[in-house]
């Protein structure tokens, strides 16, 4: 019952005079623009808007969404993406006025109690990072990873060393390589062990006085903690570098490791998927950072301080990278983490480690008499299985799996990454989905496994639309609507 | 906890399946000597009762300024915003999704990106648009980095070692920026730049505009590209069509940071030859949330689009030959090409975008227009009531759209903006943090709520 007419696009349902919005009238003197401004500066007419009635904007819309699967209505097991679900109340709460109403160049003294906010939110992270001091700034994790290596960057500087190579292992996210390049760094890969753990030969055969930052991901992205931590990082500071870690796997770890701890001088949080901020069909998120004392005076500013029951900015931070985007950060992602961080408090935060492990772990052991999962007989939070046997016997591929479980009501693992495993099914459940909800993913899965080779390869049969052409969508790039294509 | 919904039982359940013994067991794969050994020191769980008390009680010690006469700016403002753009971005299939991998489960979101496009290119002028970054500072950071790419001299992203104590001399292009533009995104863009062979160099605009001559003074060869901003950080609008004709007389680019909301009376990037332009797009339907999160808007001429970074829906057509959205040309992104990639953007802002389009199909063309000339009268209203006053008169003699910089006679800003507090009113953004030789001025944005009645109490403190 899909509404063809209201999902058309909003300039193909168009109208010359329709409108919506209803503006009042100037109740100051209505002086004529061309008086006002050089006429060379004016565009003579608006720009070339839709122009539509407020019921067709929101069928348009409201049909639109409802094409979408979201955690709201579907299993989303995407591995290393930590889809939980979003609490209401946070979203009910991140949408008070006397949070959403405040503009950043307010004084100080009418944004106490955000500020409080904020800096209760700073001494949260530190804690459960285990590292000492906290910026708040960065808007997403990737936005995190060039903040922390732009601190590298001038930590090394001001000791006058020159270490030009981040260090990064094969299976980390894409986004880690790309953040060392754009903060000016040349990258080198770290090669995995075939248990999926990091190399620590090869590790040792990389360091030298040229590396300035190993970047880790621990949990790793096959879903294992890496047992060598100790020794990693060990090595890494004896070789005088510094260590990163890749928060986006930390959900595993809440009240049970430190990244401090085991070995970790800079940090990122993704308030998004640890802390349960939506994720907004890809944005927004934040990508706080956690540093080790040595390194908090190059942090960006300004950072909160609290001087007696006061807050206030600190932006006399003469060592400070500077800053990494306009305004103080994502506050409405953050304040859904702070109510996130309070209904759980320490026990419960440990809590969403150990379920969200045994839900991993369940599910691992239910699908691995269906599928391979080379790494581990256990895991942490996520697990990685390969379709490569299936591909090879029955030419049935990752992503013919993917495409067949959206047919069932499940939204697809991630599928080819990491890229370390052939055929890679990268599983992760999450804490929030029940016992029941896992059953039936994996009999789903087994009844599609037993479905004809034919019946995958064209699937999804029941969605939308099936299989669209991305090559042609790459080669002959339509990237917006256009009178003439209309 | 309200979010685990396995009982104890299933847990039993469940590790007799996994053949474990404990949840404990389950965590041996993390060496003993890593563990934390207490509990994290963190405050007590909350219920939803306690919380929500908790959370009114910390709004409430904010005075929001959305709430009150907002006279604040400098790249974030009190628009009003429709209750459709709420509705629908509240919508949980768009605020609960992920990133649209699977496009046959992800077409609401990839059709809501390709229209946010679509409304992107007619606002601007320009020929493509990405489907958001973070905010304004972060998009002019990218979209320099993006004409630096394009530039021949530029030798990649490898930083110049000695380079800062002056012993390797700088080889790299130079970029060009004023300082009317905002001064948040010029440290954005320093910050950003900081280890790339690049050489920043800051334009004064002691008039309160970039003047024309000022760049061609600077201007040469080793220049990769100018940004500027338009209406600029002082509301002033620059000399556009003057300035680009000289970034181009020497090959440069020109990167344009815009309001969207004056591009209902102005003309657009596309119109006076910008090859790149961003924005802030937090006025179009986005609340400040003391300034995130926002919206980074940036939008290009098509011989570029290789280089833009962030996502980017195309259309296509399905198995089926239907017609079908799907993220492309993804061999520019860092999930495929790792450290060449044009950006390590992953996550953006795409439920800010979506609230864009709304907004944007809302207002519909005459809206917009009708919104901008509210702006303008207010804003000109509000200068000349000021100016009345023989107290605040107008910094700089250059045409203003909706902010404009005042000097106060008296020099007592400070004690200005106090009273005006008492009163209700946050009168404007006083501007010595970032101009010492503005400590005396005030930076004031009039939008289309502030109502004659508030203008006139803020002129009458003048008194």
């Amino acid at each position: 019952m899909r509404n063809h007419r209201a999902t058309q696009l909003l300039f193909e349902l168009s109208k010359p005079g329709c409108r919506c919005a209803q503006l009042p009238e100037c109740d100051v003197p209505a002086r004529p623009l061309d008086e006002l401004l050089p006429a060379a500066a004016l565009a003579g007419s608006p720009p070339p808007l839709a122009e539509l009635a407020e019921p067709e904007i929101v069928r348009h819309f409201v049909n639109l969404s409802t094409l979408n699967m979201s955690v709201d209505t579907h299993f989303y097991p995407l591995g290393s993406c930590t889809m939980k679900y979003n609490p209401k109340r946070n979203e009910r709460l991140a949408g008070l006025p006397g949070l959403t109403g405040l503009h950043p160049y307010q004084p100080e003294e009418t944004i106490q109690g955000m500020l409080e906010l904020l800096y209760q939110s700073q001494q949260m992270l530190a804690e459960i990072a285990g590292l000492e001091a906290v910026s708040l700034q960065p808007a997403a994790g990737a936005h995190g990873e060039l903040t922390a290596l732009l601190i590298a960057a001038a930590y090394f500087r001001d000791l006058g060393q020159r270490r030009s190579v981040v260090l990064i292992p094969e299976a980390a996210h894409g986004t880690n390589p790309a953040s060392a390049a754009m903060a000016g760094f040349r990258t080198a890969a770290v090669k995995g062990t075939p248990e999926g753990f990091i190399d620590l030969e090869h590790l040792a055969a990389r360091l030298n006085d040229d590396v300035a930052v190993l970047m880790i991901t621990n949990p790793n992205t096959l879903g294992l903690f890496e047992r060598e931590m100790s020794q990693i990082a060990r090595r890494v500071h004896a070789a005088g570098g510094l260590v990163y870690l890749d928060g986006a796997n930390l959900n595993a770890i809440l009240g049970i490791a430190r990244p401090g701890d085991f070995g970790a001088d800079l940090m990122h949080f993704n308030p998004h998927k640890t802390f349960s901020g939506p994720h907004g069909g890809g944005g927004p998120g934040a990508g706080p950072i956690a540093v080790t004392g040595r390194l908090a005076p190059y942090l960006p500013a300004p950072l909160v301080v609290r001087q007696g029951d006061r807050y206030r900015l600190d932006e006399d931070r003469p060592k400070s990278i500077g800053r990494v985007r306009s305004f103080f950060g994502n506050c409405g992602v953050l304040v859904r983490m702070y109510c996130y961080l309070l209904t759980h408090g320490p026990e419960g935060l440990r809590r969403v480690a150990e379920h969200a492990v045994l839900n991993a772990n369940y599910l691992l052991a239910r699908l691995r008499r269906l599928l391979a999962v080379p790494q581990g007989d256990r895991c942490m939070h996520e697990f990685v299985a390969s379709a490569a046997k299936l591909k090879a016997e029955r030419g049935i591929t990752a992503m013919d799996i993917a495409k067949r479980l959206l047919d069932y009501g499940f939204h697809a693992p991630t599928v080819y990454f990491p890229l370390v495993v052939r055929e890679a099914i990268m599983i992760e459940p999450t804490e929030t989905e029940s016992r029941q909800t896992l059953d039936a993913f994996a009999e789903a899965l087994q009844a599609i496994l037993q479905e004809p080779a034919e019946v995958l390869h064209n699937a999804p049969h029941q969605t939308p639309i099936s299989r669209p052409d991305e090559v042609r969508a790459a080669r002959q790039p339509i990237l917006r609507w256009k009178p003439e294509s209309g | 906890m309200p979010y685990f919904p396995n009982t104890a039982e299933d847990q039993r359940a469940m590790l007799d399946a996994v053949g474990a013994a404990s949840l404990e067991e389950l965590f041996a794969m993390v060496p003993a000597e890593l563990r934390l050994d207490r509990p994290l020191r963190l405050p007590p769980a909350m219920g939803e009762m306690e919380l929500t008390a908790h959370l009114e009680a910390l709004a409430g010690r904010n005075t929001p300024a959305a709430l009150a006469a907002c006279f604040l700016g400098g790249g974030c403002y009190d628009h009003f915003i429709p209750a459709v753009v709420d509705f629908i971005a509240s919508r949980s299939e768009f605020v609960t999704s992920y990133t649209p991998y699977q496009p046959e489960v992800s077409q609401g979101n990839l059709q809501a990106m390709f229209e946010y496009q679509t409304l992107v290119t007619q606002l601007t002028g320009m020929d493509v648009s990405n489907s958001s970054l973070y905010d304004g500072g972060s998009a002019a950071a990218e979209a320099v980095l993006m004409a630096l790419g394009d530039c021949p001299d530029f030798r990649g992203h490898r930083a110049e070692h000695g380079r800062e104590n002056g012993t390797v001399p700088f080889g790299g292009p130079r970029v060009l920026v004023p300082a009317s533009v905002h001064p948040e995104y010029r440290r954005v863009l320093a910050t950003y730049l900081a280890n790339l062979d690049v050489e920043l160099v800051t334009l004064p605009a002691p008039g309160g505009t970039l003047a024309p001559a000022a760049l061609s003074a600077a201007i040469g060869p080793g220049t990769a590209c100018v940004l500027i901003q338009h209406p600029n950080f002082f509301g002033c609008l620059e000399d556009v069509d003057a300035l680009s004709q000289i970034v181009h007389s020497v090959g440069a680019q020109l990167v344009v940071a815009v309001d969207p909301i004056s591009l209902g009376l102005l003309r657009r990037p596309g119109q006076y030859g910008a090859d790149i332009a961003v924005a802030e797009g937090q006025s179009l339907g986005i609340p400040m949330s003391y300034g995130g999160p926002l919206l980074g808007i940036l939008a290009c001429r098509e011989q570029f689009l290789r280089r833009m970074p962030g996502r980017l829906v195309g259309q296509t057509v399905d198995r089926k030959g239907r017609r079908a959205w799907v993220l492309t040309l993804q061999t520019r992104e860092q999930h495929i090409r790792r450290e060449r990639a044009t950006s390590n953007i992953c996550t953006n802002q795409a439920l800010l975008a979506l609230r864009a389009a709304v907004y944007l199909a809302a207002m519909g063309p005459a809206g917009l227009g009708e919104v901008a000339a509210l702006c303008l009268r207010k804003a000109r209203y509000a200068a000349g009531r000021l100016a009345a006053s023989g107290r605040f008169l107008p910094a700089f003699d250059r045409p203003t759209f909706k902010e404009f910089v005042v000097r106060d006679n008296c020099g007592r800003v400070e004690e200005f903006l106090a009273a005006a507090r008492a009163e209700g009113i946050f009168a404007g953004v006083p501007l010595g943090r970032w101009y010492p030789e503005l400590d005396d001025c005030l930076l004031v944005a009039v939008t289309e709520k502030r109502t004659k009645a508030e203008i006139d109490r803020l002129a009458a403190l003048t008194d």
